[in-house]
């Protein structure tokens, strides 16, 4: 995809977070232009996970700007920027434990209905038929990651790698237009990863652009258009893969000298 | 509704039809009504308590407090000013609601122990205004003379009509939370108790649910406490003290909280041994409290209500 004709989606400027005397973001900024896969990488405690908390609203930024679409989002709260076209999943898997897998996809749909305490409570006609649309929303969206089989299983109860998947079922529920994920492969064997790779490419062709963390080198190079490297809360390079493969500062932020993907 | 619910409620619906005619011809438990309405009393407001923690994930130590407001509203607007006692009832739900609101607002952003502090000090803080507010309240000896309830002329006035209406409201208001639970609302509760942050990256508004029930539970409340009044006829401030706030946690968390039936299973439980059943420990009774919340804290932290798919699947292969 030519990335440059895109308009640009979230647009980072100068941002910082610091927590106490550590800054785990300096000055940071950059582009993501409008249906891309953009990959951020770089090494534990560079601010990868920090930044994704900034721009979803989950932790206030200490200075700079984010815009999505030309609107900014910077201090709003999590709910807010959910609602304006923002979902994620998660490093530390969050799936809703004690609820199954069609209720956790469910909640995705949280924000796409509206029946209140006295509709629920009596269920009222709009609030019935509202019900089994998002009963059927969610159906679809674990039918889109493959997990239909498992719907009615307590979320709690799947492996690792399905819960990833059921994390991505439910931010899909949301109908983002960016989807933040962190480290999705985290955890998953090498077919699961093939899957995983196969999965953001569809996600891709609705529309919506996938920006994600990730330690897993073969995939970032493999799907992503463009690639922002960090080290110590401060971007250190950008560019397609080819440019990132060969750039030397991150080979030093990496290894110190030469750089052997697989092992990263 | 799901069907585990509705066999659960034809089941309780049954029992509730069956109950006052074997206990009105068998003569030694012919009192058991009298207990069976108090019950139903406390079963309202531990259907809220059950929302509010087991669901909501938040702990009120002061659910006492609204249920004394809820009384105190419909003893005072109906001896002191005469109002009807469905409208006092009804004026009880409002203002138990707006206070629920006022305190719920700030005290819901603590968590955990200070929210359970705050809780706690407002329970204290309406004891003390029952107490010192004689005037209005007839302070620490409180008032009589509060009229019954009756129906369109048709006084209620007889331990089976009240019987019906108490576990009528129950019926209903248990239908009600049920649909709650079951219902996008429901499904925003019981996310935000298992994952905060996931829940509010969906855009979740975590607070504004948490309020919600919380002032749910306060209507709730406030309806048993009009309930009570009618029934006790008689008012004062020890009725809604700490210890009954701590008890009515105490049902909730011994039939087990994170089950609405579970409320209603310990309320039941916990009322019966308190009227009837640890007579013979006299004021030791506490300590038999206590050895029974510690025991199924211990050995069934899902409470009670997590032996009954047991039992069941043990009838089966019976």
């Amino acid at each position: 995809m030519n990335t440059e004709s895109s308009p640009v989606f979230l647009h980072v400027e100068n941002l910082e977070k610091s927590f106490g005397g550590v800054q785990a973001l300096k000055g940071l900024s950059f582009k993501v232009p409008q249906g891309i896969i953009k990959a951020i990488i770089g090494p534990n405690g560079a601010g990868k996970t920090t930044l994704f908390n900034v721009i979803t609203g989950i932790l206030p930024p200490n200075g700079g700007a984010i815009a999505l679409n030309g609107i900014s989002i910077e201090g709003r709260k999590a709910r807010e920027i959910a609602r304006l076209g923002v979902s994620r999943t998660f490093q530390n898997v969050e799936v809703f434990g004690r609820m199954t897998v069609l209720e956790n996809v469910m909640v995705g749909r949280h924000i796409q209905s509206r029946a209140g305490i006295i509709s629920t409570g009596f269920r009222l006609p709009g609030m019935r038929r509202e019900e089994r649309q998002i009963r059927e929303n969610a159906m679809q969206h674990l039918t889109f990651v493959g997990l239909e089989n498992r719907a009615t299983e307590l979320a709690g109860n799947l492996p690792l790698g399905e819960q990833k998947l059921l994390e991505v079922a439910r931010a899909l529920a949301t109908d983002p237009k960016m989807l933040l994920l962190d480290e999705p492969a985290g955890g998953l064997n090498t077919r699961e990863t093939e899957g995983l790779a196969a999965l953001i490419h569809r996600i891709l062709e609705q529309g919506i652009t996938v920006v994600l963390v990730e330690h897993d080198m073969n995939l970032v190079m493999d799907i992503s258009d463009e690639i922002m490297v960090m080290n110590f809360g401060e971007k250190i390079a950008e560019g397609k893969p080819k440019q990132i493969k060969n750039d030397p500062l991150v080979i030093e932020a990496y290894l110190g000298e030469e750089v052997d993907y697989s092992d990263l | 509704m799901r069907s585990s619910n509705r066999k659960a409620l034809l089941g309780l619906t049954l029992f509730l039809i069956l109950f006052p005619v074997v206990a009105m011809n068998v003569t030694a438990i012919g009192h058991y009504l009298d207990i069976m309405i108090f019950v139903g009393i406390y079963c309202l407001i531990n259907m809220g308590l059950s929302l509010l923690m087991g669901y909501a994930g938040q702990i009120s130590l002061g659910h006492a407090a609204f249920f004394g407001l809820g009384a105190y509203t419909s003893g005072i607007l109906c001896t002191k000013f005469s109002m009807s006692p469905w409208l006092a009832m009804v004026a009880g739900v409002g203002i138990t609601g707006l206070v629920a609101y006022i305190v719920g607002v700030p005290s819901l952003k603590l968590k955990g122990h200070y929210l359970a502090m705050a809780t706690l000090g407002f329970g204290v803080i309406v004891q003390i205004f029952f107490n010192e507010e004689v005037s209005l309240t007839g302070g620490p000896s409180g008032f009589s003379d509060i009229p019954g309830l009756s129906i369109l002329g048709f006084s209620l006035d007889n331990d089976l009509c009240y019987y019906i209406l108490v576990w009528f409201l129950v019926l209903l208001t248990l239908i009600f939370s049920l649909n709650v639970i079951h219902s996008r609302i429901g499904r925003a509760l019981r996310s935000l108790h298992d994952s905060e942050v996931a829940a509010d990256a969906m855009g979740v508004e975590t607070s504004r649910y948490k309020i919600i029930i919380f002032v749910l539970s306060g209507v709730y409340a406030s309806i048993a406490g009009s309930l009570y009044t009618h029934y006790v006829g008689f008012l004062s401030p020890s009725s809604f003290d700490f210890f009954l706030s701590i008890k009515l946690v105490m049902m909730v968390v011994v039939g087990g909280m994170h089950n609405i039936w579970g409320a209603l299973l310990g309320t039941w439980l916990l009322t019966f041994l308190g009227y009837e059943w640890l007579h013979v420990f006299r004021d030791f009774d506490i300590l038999v409290y206590g050895a029974i919340l510690l025991g199924v804290v211990m050995f069934l932290p899902d409470g009670l209500v997590a032996l009954v798919p047991r039992m069941s699947r043990v009838w089966k292969r019976g």
